[in-house]
């Protein structure tokens, strides 16, 4: 009789029914949740980077304690600059960023990838640094920067802006801001822009300000300011 | 992990010899070993407490921190040692799986804080040893389950809806979470209301009322007023019959929902009256369908939705249900085995009311559940005997399962509390984590208001600066970048309420008309500087004509030290453009250059970040250099 009653008096919500379920999910994590991953030697990294020993050291302290794991995934880049511009919804721009620094897709980020865009972002020749930004732009790797492209990034800056600005942000301001970037950069106006036509407008005008853009977790800011 | 494999390499090459007299071929040449020979001890210095310990022993386990280069990382070349910032008390059980091979769980560590340690030094957990193996599996496994079961509580109804949710998903909503609108609530109580009142008719409509004039026998109350009782009766299934309907309507799944118990009840509870309604007035069919009034009664089930502590008595119950069942079946047969007994022992006495096992087992249910109504009671003296017996271990049987239950109850009671308490909490939780978040933002609003972006003055800066640490100075100097970018300014609610109201009454000064067409993609410090001062201009004026004199206070842009033409009009602000570029690449120099490697730098003394006096030039110099700001006095 009390078994008929418990199962009358059933909630839409009950903890023991949904108990069951969940611990054969638990054991499942369980066995695969430890995943690590160890970084090759220092000095193989030193010769590789433009980073000395001691950056290294700290560059690497600084990770291994933000992800124990060893590699950083979307979200933790994520929720790191959450952090860093609360005004605003930075989770966008951190999707973008997070595609160019994994480089080749696979969904996580390891120590030798941060440092190899680090370096060139830090200690990389103007080319370099201009060629890494032409990729963060570029969203589909196709060689061309296209409208759509840079709409999508500046909407996801202007995204971090949050709403409280000054002027306020109309929804014209992106695209206003990506048609004065094409005048100013597609030289034969064929509506895309190319490495080398970025290249050459970056560093014939002042467009300075596009390379403020690179940011990086606490961590590390008191190797690079 | 090659758990002291590495350790037993040699004794197997010694013992390989064995192998010289069979082989065939000629043995490879040893490996040369390029390493010294010798072990060494290693100082590993683990926030202040420091262990020392062979190399041999780290090397034991090369896929660990410890045991690979990884740690080479961690090296500090002045002290010579392996300097690591973590808990030196945890660090005693990670040393002591590398020198014994067993890795022991800490009975008095959090679980999470150790896993963590685990994860940092690179060792799976799965190597603990079976001493504390099993302890380790069940605390995780309760950590786990209540981390689990909080984020349900937190995700679950609770989160506003989002702005496009269909009229389905509010009616679902609504029913689910009453507490979230108005409406919900008065519809949860007015439905609590009438299950109710449907209950109570059930029960006094067999209550004997005084009977009608000219009658002597008493009459039941549902009988005298028919008329009312069965009004009543059909408003309440009416009503049961809507919220039915809607919740049918409402739920995202039909076929779950429809399943579910609740819904199960909810029909049960409405589905005599239908009957009824159908059936014909049939002298046979009538006495069943007396017999289906009885599931009126199920309507009480109903209060489940409305009362939590019947909610936890079923979940208690049902988790019990395998106690329950042995309770159950451990009776059948005692009362089986003592009902055979009692009949045989009876059989003898004249006029007994053991006229047969089945007949008996109603004295043996009513002695074992120490009921005792009396009605059957043995005679003869081996009768007697075995019901004494019988209620003895009546007793036993009884109270074995009893305390399983108990505890369940309690477990599930006190879970439920917890939540309850988790989600009262929630909000307080929420608020203080929006206001450190809002501190953290207002902190650079602040840092501007303080006006710590002028130049030049370098005590009034300086005393600014000191208050800051390094982090806020690079995390300022970020968000400042961002601002350049986008040629926008982070402003808080008021400032920009104030300007939407400003927008939104159509005031327009000739000043902001003339800015608004200067409005264009190039960023120059300076004229955002004057919008932002104009708008300061245009905001006290509007002030002004309101008549509200506080606002002027805040007037205040300070002057540049440095002797700059006070600009009268709009057209010299936009001729600062040269300055504009060697502030940005003063900027951009902060950014991307890297201050000297720290062996160059003077200042050796701060032992964690030696670049840090290193960046603070840096960053003091750019902001020096920032824009400036021109003063005006209040109106």
């Amino acid at each position: 009789m009390g078994a008929v009653v418990g199962t009358l008096t059933m909630g839409e919500r009950t903890k023991g029914e949904r108990r069951r379920p969940s611990r054969d999910k638990i054991d499942d994590d369980f066995e695969l949740s430890i995943v690590c991953h160890r970084p090759e030697g220092l000095d193989k990294l030193e010769a590789q980077t433009n980073f000395s020993k001691q950056e290294l050291q700290v560059l690497y302290r600084g990770f291994k304690n933000e992800c124990p794991s060893g590699v950083v995934n979307e979200d933790t880049f994520k929720q790191i600059y959450a952090q860093f511009f609360p005004h605003g919804d930075a989770s966008t721009y951190a999707h973008y960023l997070f595609n160019a620094f994994d480089s080749a897709h696979s969904g996580s980020i390891k120590f030798e990838g941060f440092i190899m865009a680090l370096s060139t972002l830090l200690r990389g020749s103007v080319r370099e640094k201009l060629t890494w930004t032409f990729n963060l732009y570029d969203i589909n790797r196709d060689g061309y920067i296209n409208k759509e492209e840079m709409t999508d990034i500046v909407s996801a800056i202007y995204d971090m802006m949050g709403k409280y600005t000054y002027p306020a942000l109309k929804t014209d301001t992106p695209k206003q801001h990506v048609d004065a970037f094409f005048q100013k950069m597609d030289k034969n106006r064929d509506g895309v822009v190319t490495l080398d036509e970025f290249i050459l407008s970056c560093q014939e005008v002042n467009f300075l300000y596009i390379y403020t853009i690179i940011i990086v977790p606490p961590t590390y800011s008191c190797l690079l300011l | 992990m090659a758990a002291g494999v590495a350790t037993w390499m040699p004794f197997a090459r010694a013992a390989a010899v064995g192998w010289l007299p069979l082989a065939q071929q000629t043995m490879p040449k040893p490996p040369v070993d390029k390493t010294s020979r010798s072990d060494e001890i290693l100082f590993v210095n683990v926030s202040g407490l420091r262990f020392q310990t062979w190399k041999n022993t780290l090397d034991r386990y090369p896929d660990t921190l410890l045991g690979s280069s990884e740690k080479e990382f961690f090296y500090n070349e002045e002290t010579q040692e392996y300097f690591f910032d973590r808990d030196p008390e945890m660090f005693r059980h990670i040393l002591n799986f590398f020198r014994t091979g067993k890795l022991h769980y800490p009975r008095h560590e959090c679980i999470q804080a150790f896993e963590e340690e685990l994860a940092f030094y690179g060792i799976i957990p799965e190597i603990i040893g079976d001493c504390c193996m099993e302890e380790y599996r069940d605390r995780k496994k309760e950590n786990q389950e209540r981390l689990a079961e909080d984020t349900e509580a937190e995700n679950a109804g609770d989160a506003p809806l989002p702005p496009d949710a269909t009229l389905r998903d509010k009616l679902w909503r609504a029913f689910e979470n009453p507490h979230t609108s108005t409406m919900a609530l008065v519809f949860y109580y007015v439905t609590g209301f009438f299950i109710a009142v449907s209950v109570i008719a059930n029960v006094v409509e067999t209550v004997p009322c005084r009977p009608l004039k000219g009658s002597i026998k008493d009459l039941p109350c549902g009988e005298k007023f028919s008329v009312a009782f069965s009004c009543l009766d059909t408003a309440c299934v009416l009503i049961f019959s809507c919220e039915y309907l809607m919740r049918l309507y409402a739920a995202p799944s039909r076929c779950d929902f429809a399943r579910s118990v609740m819904s199960v009840i909810d029909v049960v509870a409405i589905l005599p009256f239908y009957i009824g309604l159908i059936m014909p007035e049939n002298e046979e069919v009538s006495g069943a369908f007396v017999t289906l009034r009885v599931f009126r009664v199920f309507r009480i089930f109903k209060f489940s939705r409305h009362s939590q502590g019947l909610r936890i008595l079923g979940c208690t119950l049902q988790a019990c249900a395998s106690e329950l069942g042995f309770l159950l079946f451990s009776l059948t047969m005692a009362v089986i085995i003592f009902a055979t007994v009692m009949f045989y022992a009876e059989k003898g006495t004249k006029g007994t009311t053991f006229s047969s096992i089945p007949a008996s087992f109603w004295y043996t249910i009513v002695t074992m559940t120490t009921l005792g109504y009396g009605d059957m009671v043995p005679d003869s003296i081996a009768g007697k005997i075995f019901g004494s017996i019988c209620s003895l271990s009546g007793v036993l049987v009884i109270a074995l399962p009893v305390p399983v239950i108990v505890s369940n109850f309690a477990r599930i009671y006190h879970q439920n509390q917890r939540a309850d308490k988790m989600r009262a909490q929630q909000k307080v939780r929420q608020a203080r984590i929006r206001m450190a978040k809002k501190g953290a933002t207002n902190a650079f609003l602040q840092h501007k208001e303080d006006g710590g972006l002028q130049g030049g003055d370098s005590d009034s800066t300086a005393f600014c600066v000191k208050n800051r640490s390094a982090f806020e100075h690079q995390h300022h100097h970020l968000l400042q970048c961002l601002e350049k970018t986008t040629n926008h300014e982070f402003t808080d609610e008021v400032t920009y309420s104030e300007v939407c109201m400003m927008d939104s009454m159509g005031f327009r000064t000739s000043r902001s008309t003339s800015l608004s067409s200067q409005q264009g993609s190039t960023t120059t410090c300076c004229s955002r500087r004057a919008k932002r001062r104009a708008i300061r201009l245009a905001n006290s004026t509007v002030s002004v004509s309101r008549g509200s004199v506080q606002e002027l206070d805040t007037l205040h842009v300070t002057k540049t030290p440095v002797g700059t033409q006070y600009p009268q009009s709009r057209s010299s602000l936009n001729a600062r453009t040269g300055d504009l570029k060697l502030n940005c690449t003063d900027y951009t120099a902060a950014i991307i250059s890297i201050p000297t490697p720290p062996a160059n730098s003077p200042d050796e003394s701060l032992p964690n970040s030696p670049a840090i006096p290193g960046i603070l030039r840096n960053s003091r110099s750019s902001i020096y250099n920032t824009q400036e700001t021109v003063k005006i006095s209040s109106l």
